[in-house]
């Protein structure tokens, strides 16, 4: 049976579709989505006590395509915006290769889909936590936060905050003041990060009237409030050495990743001009991923390495 | 006879659609990775099933 769509224009003729797997794994974003499972999986790792490792493997799952159907529901509804925007132009439906009803279901499906296995298999807390995830970046930022206030990103953000809570969640059935601290880590890091692509995207953002930051208060604000949240995440950052569940490694290596990124916010804050602002926002940016992965992949090898000391008996 | 004749007559005036050939490998892909999903999905049951319950799935009351 052949799968039959609507023509886009209105038009009553059906058209045949042309979709090819790969246009429905670009739907759930898979960039974002490998973001997502490692701090959840990080999350899961640093957790005190024993996960059943197929259980753990179920529960990154979840987490995985909990998140690739937050993307597709996003590209649902933000379908419009991202057909006057360069950088998503190409995406599947504005490109016309999957209708906005296919994606829809394919997103409500993927969603009951991850949350009922996690709650299933590892916990209702984190299935919950990962329905509310879902939901958050759905209905709270798309559909409402995202083309209303320019403080979209910074209460957005917390839905890119909570896979680490998600995983932590999993492994030990409650939240606790350390998965706060991972969730704050990213909730902090997202104004800055997205505020520095927003400084050289400023025209896509306004074509498509969404009303980020530069665009609303102007760049100048914007540089200064990038300075401001990253003097507040440099010292979140270090919090997990300072409480006890990161080791001195990470105690060091953030210590100077977040010294790092405040330097780069300084630099663009002291820009001399328009030029200059736009070289060192595109410098911040790509140090913004470089500390979050940083700091993840510092916390990932040293609790990594501590289980392996502890397992021979060192 | 002639009940089988109308039927004839019927399916040459029915509006029918060809797929071409992209349209037959879209198709395909499509199928090919619902199957793979779903193959995965029933193995990912039966496994967290044996995870989760271990021995006491095989414990049920009569």
């Amino acid at each position: 049976m052949a799968l039959v769509e609507q023509n886009r224009n209105g038009e009553n003729a059906a058209r045949l579709s042309e979709a090819r797997a790969s246009d429905y794994i670009a739907l759930l974003k898979p960039r974002v989505m490998s973001l997502v499972v490692f701090t959840g999986f990080v999350g899961l790792l640093v957790a005190p006590g024993h996960m059943n490792p197929v259980l753990a493997v179920i529960a990154i799952l979840c987490i995985a395509v909990g998140a690739g159907a937050s993307g597709a529901l996003n590209m649902w509804y933000d379908a419009d915006i991202d057909a006057v925007m360069k950088r998503t132009r190409n995406r599947p439906i504005p490109a016309g290769v999957v209708s906005r009803e296919e994606v829809l279901v394919f997103g409500l499906v993927l969603s009951v889909f991850s949350v009922m296995t996690l709650g299933l298999f590892v916990n209702w807390l984190s299935g919950a936590l990962l329905a509310f995830t879902i939901f958050f970046y759905v209905v709270i930022y798309t559909m409402w936060l995202k083309r209303s206030t320019p403080q979209n990103i910074v209460i957005g953000g917390a839905a890119g905050a909570f896979p680490p809570m998600i995983g932590w969640t999993a492994a030990t059935g409650m939240v606790s003041w350390e998965s706060v601290v991972l969730f704050l880590i990213i909730f902090l890091w997202t104004p800055p990060h997205f505020w520095a692509l927003s400084l050289f995207t400023t025209n896509d953002y306004a074509a498509a009237r969404i009303p980020m930051m530069p665009n609303v208060r102007g760049e100048a604000s914007t540089r200064l409030q990038i300075l401001v949240y990253t003097l507040i995440v440099a010292p979140v950052g270090v919090l997990p050495w300072v409480m006890g569940f990161a080791g001195p490694v990470y105690g060091v290596v953030s210590t100077a990743l977040g010294l790092a990124f405040v330097a780069h916010a300084w630099q663009l804050w002291r820009a001399p001009s328009a030029e200059a602002a736009l070289k060192r926002a595109k410098a911040l940016f790509g140090f913004s991923l470089l500390y979050l992965f940083g700091l993840f992949a510092v916390l990932f090898c040293e609790t990594l390495a501590q289980r392996a000391w502890t397992w021979i008996g060192i | 006879m002639d009940w089988h004749m109308s039927m004839a007559d019927a399916n040459k005036d029915l509006e029918t659609i060809s797929q071409s050939d992209k349209q037959k490998k879209a198709q395909r892909s499509r199928s090919v990775a619902l199957g793979i999903a779903l193959a995965l999905f029933v193995l990912l049951v039966y496994i967290g099933t044996w995870a989760k319950l271990g021995a006491n799935v095989l414990i049920r009351p009569m």
